[in-house]
């Protein structure tokens, strides 16, 4: 069972690239049982979009 | 195979790197393979000339996980003791509380503005990585080849530079809707 500490760090890197099968089980499974890490994931995914449209120049002008 | 890049290395991660990288090389260079010695051997050359590649890769890398290393090493290890658990668990006062509407939150320019100042705040080495890949849209692997580092150092730096603007912006966006009343 990972910790959320190493949870935290594969929200991040799945950002970067595809998770092993693995990883992927372990986070999902994970993620069922954890409020907490689900709603970092949620900010992880915001956090990247923000900073798509920051590069994009999409805040108001 | 994989005893053997880990006799090389003495380190399992990198081993385990190199032998999947020789094994794919192999796989597409498969019609070069001229029959003149075994499969294993010619497969072995292959991932001889990985474990070179990645000790010289290895050896370039240490200005810039120094500079790394050195910049913000202690205040991120103090952040994860604030924000974590000795079990790893989070500790219950950060544990991530609901952004009610990041959307509403990103209507404002002073959002945009706190955003910018997070940028600045990140150390220059981890600054450098994070806007290589999240605003200029590098993939990691260049990442890695321009700066000299490795992958693993590469999504640790990316993990550490994530983990600094969330804390950074949450102020902002967890409070997005209070602007409106």
């Amino acid at each position: 069972m990972l910790s959320c500490r190493e949870v935290t760090a594969l929200c991040s890197q799945e950002l970067d690239r595809p998770l092993g099968l693995r990883e992927r089980l372990a986070l999902r499974t994970h993620l069922m049982m954890c409020r907490g890490c689900s709603r970092f994931r949620a900010q992880m995914g915001t956090m990247h979009n923000m900073f798509r449209r920051y590069a994009a120049g999409e805040m108001p002008g | 195979m994989l005893r053997f890049a880990r006799l090389q290395l003495r380190d399992a991660a990198a081993a385990e790197d190199v032998v999947q990288e020789a094994i794919e090389a192999a796989w597409r260079q498969s019609t070069s393979f001229a029959g003149q010695s075994s499969l294993k051997t010619w497969v072995f050359a292959i991932l001889r000339h990985r474990i070179v590649d990645h000790i010289r890769r290895d050896q370039r890398t240490v200005s810039f996980s120094a500079l790394l290393d050195a910049e913000d090493e202690a205040d991120w290890q103090q952040g994860l003791d604030q924000l974590f658990q000795r079990s790893g668990q989070w500790q219950p006062m950060h544990r991530p509380a609901e952004w009610p509407d990041p959307e509403a939150a990103m209507a404002h320019r002073q959002f945009w503005q706190a955003l910018e100042q997070c940028l600045q705040l990140l150390p220059a080495a981890t600054g450098k990585v994070f806007m290589m890949r999240e605003l200029l849209g590098f993939e990691v692997a260049e990442i890695c080849a321009r700066l000299d580092i490795s992958s693993g150092n590469c999504h640790v730096i990316l993990h550490r530079a994530r983990m600094k603007l969330r804390s950074c912006i949450q102020p902002v966006a967890a409070h997005a809707g209070d602007a409106a009343c």
